[in-house]
């Protein structure tokens, strides 16, 4: 998912709530949607600045990976549904920040935050994209993953943020077929484009599984999320419907999933499969990922570099606005 | 049949296919290179609009690529595709002109390279969508639909920048400065162009030089901007294949996976 490990500012479960809260969490459970002017406990809505900007941050860093292939997308189809599909990502990342800004917190706060570090993105976007099967392969699973989140996020409590998904989810449904199609072209290539796909998966499948987080069945936090509707499943309920999702997937593509104790579990009704690396997610977090400095050096670089842009544009609107009144002085 | 009619009666296909072909790739190529550049900026624009209305500018220009060559293609008759044309080619036989190839650098020139070349395009398609080719007068007329947005949103950039800040001011000016000597090139014929002007399919570009004088002069006049003394045609020859040494570095980039794996499909 795009917001991993949203630490809560909720009470925990088992405190008292004041009547307001009370109140307020009644109309959570009764489902009903929680808009801009109503009132809301302060911790639920610094839990959601922060859910929505690290959700909103995911987008625009996602822009990067992919946008490394566009100059070398190999037909100009294949080029345009890249550059269609990384401009939605902007366009999804658009629509979290206005959803951010209803609850007081402006854009530019939210990317002073992220470009000082304050404020994370999803750790996948730290992971390279070498061949051009990782397009097929981010398309296929790590839109895939983010689809496992953000569908049950339609119905989360907070009526912007789900309104929000339901653009986004349309979109992201049609990023994942976009890149099956690719991993289909290159399963089914010369030798070295299906040596291509499976090194794409090998390197993709541990770091998707890492979208989710890590179990937070235990976890205070998710419980008070959770009770918010901020949350709707646990970590590892979507990590399992994403395996169980995606392994059939690579099987129909004839790609190994990188996981010698992968099988299926009849009792449960789903895959066994074997836990990713989580010290190297936690490195990841902490700023030691193989691409962590290129990204964020790149959205720094690009708002450093345009500081001139933006300050232009502000100086004509001045201008115009100074102009405008003049000539209603002199009428 | 029907097929066989409907080209005989596009002045396209009829007797010398060569300069229609060499024609078709002069927009195409510019197009396609354009776009590319334009793509450069995915990611990394100044703010959030920006990079989706600078994508949208880039899937525009690669759709019209799309359909400029894979017209030139099917005037070729060799069994070419667009993909072809666009990977298998090397510099010399590309026909952009050499304004669309030079690297992007800061958004100040993009916006204006944008601008100049907006200016242009549209006048070209306007001219287009009444050519005597129905299939050039069919893309035009859907091409000009979204380059009309393009040149409006250009312009207003140009506008807004060029009388905005003393800073973003003088990055306009040192932009326009330095593609100025560049953009004679769009003005630039020779006897294909000859050809297609007396078969009625395109007007020979310079008759589009006074029509994109006066809206350059109108934008650059609201953005306080000084229209260069320098000569417009100083940088000629990308029409004919010769190049600035810009072009092999992109070509190198965006043909390097059809290049490397000469028998796979996408
Ligand atoms: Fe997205
Ligand atoms: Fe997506």
């Amino acid at each position: 998912m795009y917001a991993q490990m949203v630490t809560s500012e909720g009470k925990a479960p088992g405190e008292d709530l004041s009547p307001e809260e009370q109140a307020f969490q009644d109309r959570i459970d009764a489902g009903e949607r929680i808009e801009p002017r109503d009132w809301m406990p302060e911790g639920y809505r610094k839990t959601l600045v922060r859910q929505i900007g690290q959700h909103a941050h995911s987008e625009i860093v996602g822009q990067l990976p992919e946008g490394n292939w566009i100059t070398r997308a190999p037909t100009l189809e294949r080029k345009a549904i890249l550059i269609a599909k990384v401009q939605d990502e902007a366009g999804h990342g658009l629509y979290l920040y206005s959803a951010a800004e209803t609850l007081g917190v402006s854009r530019d706060e939210l990317l002073e935050k992220l470009h000082t570090g304050r404020m994370k993105y999803s750790s996948i976007f730290n992971y390279p994209t070498l061949n051009w099967a990782d397009i097929g392969a981010v398309g296929w699973l790590v839109d895939g993953a983010a689809i496992m989140n953000q569908v049950p996020l339609q119905r989360t409590s907070y009526g912007p943020y789900a309104r929000a998904m339901v653009r986004i989810c349309k979109e992201e449904s049609f990023h994942q077929r976009q890149g099956y199609s690719i991993m289909m072209k290159m399963a089914q290539g010369t030798a070295a484009q299906k040596a291509m796909a499976q090194d794409a998966l090998d390197r993709f499948w541990y770091p998707s599984l890492m979208m989710f987080g890590p179990s937070d069945a235990e976890s205070v936090h998710s419980a008070q999320n959770m009770a918010w509707k901020i949350k709707i499943n646990t970590n590892d309920e979507l990590r399992q419907k994403f395996v169980d999702q995606t392994v059939p997937q690579a099987e129909f593509l004839g790609l190994t999933v990188p996981d010698e104790t992968l099988a299926w579990n009849d009792e449960k009704g789903g895959y066994d499969f074997a836990e990713p690396d989580w010290e190297e997610f936690f490195e990841v977090l902490r700023g030691n990922g193989p691409c962590n400095e290129e990204r964020l050096g790149a959205r720094v670089a690009a708002w450093e570099e345009g500081a001139w842009f933006r300050d232009g544009l502000s100086a004509y609107a001045d201008k115009a606005e100074a102009r405008r009144n003049a000539q209603v002085a002199a009428e | 049949m029907a097929l066989d009619e409907e080209l005989q009666a596009d002045p396209l296909f009829a007797g010398q296919s060569g300069a229609a072909f060499e024609w078709l790739c002069r927009i195409g190529d510019s197009t396609l290179i354009l776009g590319h550049r334009v793509s450069e900026w995915c990611g990394h624009a100044p703010v959030l609009e920006e990079d989706i209305a600078l994508a949208n500018t880039a899937l525009d220009l690669i759709g019209h690529t799309q359909m400029w060559l894979g017209l030139a293609a099917e005037v070729e008759g060799q069994g070419r595709s667009a993909d072809d044309l666009a990977y298998r080619r090397d510099a010399m036989a590309f026909r952009n002109i050499k304004l669309v190839e030079l690297p992007k650098g800061d958004m100040g020139l993009t916006v204006m390279r944008g601008f100049l070349f907006d200016a242009f395009h549209f006048e070209l398609l306007t001219r287009l969508t009444a050519s005597k080719s129905p299939r050039v007068a069919e893309i035009a007329a859907k091409a000009l639909k979204e380059v009309s947005y393009h040149l409006e949103r250009s312009s207003d950039l140009v506008v807004r920048l060029g009388d905005g800040s003393a800073e973003s001011h003088r990055r306009m000016q040192a932009a326009l400065d330095h593609l100025w000597p560049y953009c004679g090139e769009m003005f630039w014929g020779d006897a294909v162009d000859d050809a297609m002007d007396a078969a009625d399919i395109a007007p020979h570009p310079a008759e589009l030089r006074d029509a994109w004088d006066a809206a350059v002069q109108d934008v650059l006049g609201e953005a306080t901007l000084q229209r260069p003394e320098t000569r417009l045609d100083v940088h000629l020859g990308g029409k004919t294949g010769r190049h600035t040494e810009h072009l092999g570095y992109v070509l190198a980039e965006m043909q390097f996976l059809p290049r490397a794996y000469p028998d796979a499909s996408w």
